[in-house]
């Protein structure tokens, strides 16, 4: 279930931002607390609550005392600016070394994307 | 603070064979650790010498706070379950009360629950239990028990798969609602590494390893591709296992690997495994626990 390569906690971090992101845990919403993620994964509680813990020092999730955990305001929009921020290094930097290692000058990369149509709907740009 | 297991230079000798050597190590508070090594390497004896079913030749051991030889305040607060363990001559039934009895934080609704879980037949007599039933009593026992430390000796005689995740999964629920210090001995390795918080390997009567379990994920990759791609990404890092096969060569490095590191792969086409803990753990020995931190912050 889990990636070899990474620590369980950080893996577990990254699922509930990605959940936080895609708006599957809207804001204000209760998150699983660190037991159930613990009986869910079959992982050991004290690793879910250290995966819990990095969203809470993040300010992403805040706990109130006795309830649970909650996803915190502006969370989502603030994960949304990260991945914004990610976005070059991330996915247009490798695009433009592949082009280039292929030859594909710059004004057919740009076709390329246009053309390109990963939910049948095209750039909307 | 005292630490729930204290151990420390213990030292156990047989007729001149060491099989244990120098072992040193706290365990404190709840957690569950894991007790890794091939089959001989300690891991019964070390259990046996905790819960002062057995001697040591030197060194101590102090279990909350005191030596539990001949200490019936720390034993009750213990429960050792063994591979293959043989119990008194009781119907199933009997013995249960009989150890509800003994165990302080004993919960015969948990028990309830267990024997439900693995069919176990209350009326038998224990000598007429398949192996895979003893076990599972032990495993009824070793966790109704509640005990502030318990320790599980490889539980897993006679068990199917089905019954070895029930356990798990019995284990974990428990922990979770009532946390206390668990070790638990294993060589199948891989079906419980994410239970675990802690791994302590032994090899050869030592401790060889002692880390958080999650700092090992990623602490080594095997790199595969073309020999002078694999010995270009490998130049400058620790390399632990080389295997080659015309121009295709597979080398295992240690050391996290960063952003960086998996963009020169994907330009080398070379493609990065990480080791799971099994594989990690059986390439362990003969490396010091000094190396392998060295190498992961290298």
């Amino acid at each position: 279930m889990f990636d070899e390569g990474a620590p369980i906690f950080s893996q577990i971090a990254e699922r509930l931002s990605e959940e936080i992101a895609e708006g599957v845990l809207a804001e204000g919403e209760r998150v699983p607390s660190t037991n159930e993620l613990a009986a869910y994964y079959r992982i050991n509680p004290a690793t879910a609550a250290k995966g819990i813990n990095v969203l809470i020092d993040g300010g992403l999730l805040e706990k109130r005392r006795g309830i649970g955990m909650f996803v915190a305001a502006g969370a989502r929009e603030r994960l949304l600016e990260t991945r914004h921020q990610r976005f070059t290094e991330r996915y247009v930097e490798p695009l433009v070394a592949e082009a280039n290692r292929l030859g594909i000058d710059a004004e057919s990369l740009v076709a390329l994307v246009r053309e390109s149509s990963p939910a049948g709907g095209g750039v909307r740009v | 603070m005292t630490p729930t297991i204290s151990v420390s230079g213990l030292t156990r000798r047989y007729r001149g064979q060491l099989a244990l050597d120098d072992v040193t190590f706290d365990i404190d508070g709840p957690s569950i650790t894991g007790l890794l090594g091939r089959n001989g390497a300690g891991k019964t004896t070390l259990m046996r010498i905790i819960s002062a079913q057995e001697f040591a030749s030197a060194g101590s051991v102090r279990v909350l706070g005191s030596s539990p030889v001949e200490n019936g305040a720390v034993l009750r607060r213990m429960v050792l379950v063994r591979e293959d363990q043989t119990f008194p001559r009781l119907r199933v039934r009997h013995l249960l009360r009989a150890a509800s009895w003994f165990y302080p934080n004993w919960s015969s609704g948990l028990a309830e629950g267990l024997v439900a879980d693995f069919n176990l037949p209350l009326n038998r007599n224990v000598g007429g239990l398949s192996r895979g039933m003893r076990t599972a009593l032990g495993i009824v026992i070793g966790l109704a028990a509640r005990a502030e430390v318990t320790l599980f000796d490889e539980p897993y005689a006679g068990l199917d798969a089905v019954a070895r995740q029930l356990f798990y999964d019995r284990m974990l629920a428990d922990f979770t609602d009532h946390p206390r210090t668990m070790l638990v001995s294993t060589h199948l390795i891989d079906e419980a590494a994410d239970l675990l918080e802690r791994v302590l390997v032994i090899d050869h009567g030592r401790i060889v390893l002692d880390a958080a379990a999650d700092d090992l994920r990623g602490a080594a990759t095997t790199v595969s591709g073309t020999v002078d791609a694999v010995e270009e990404f490998a130049a400058g890092r620790a390399v632990w296992d080389r295997r080659s096969i015309g121009s295709q060569e597979s080398v295992v490095v240690s050391g996290v690997l960063d952003d960086g590191d998996r963009a020169r792969a994907r330009q080398l086409h070379l493609s990065l495994t990480p080791l799971s803990l099994q594989q990690l753990v059986s390439q362990v020995p003969g490396r010091s626990n000094q190396d392998l931190k060295e190498d992961q912050s290298a």
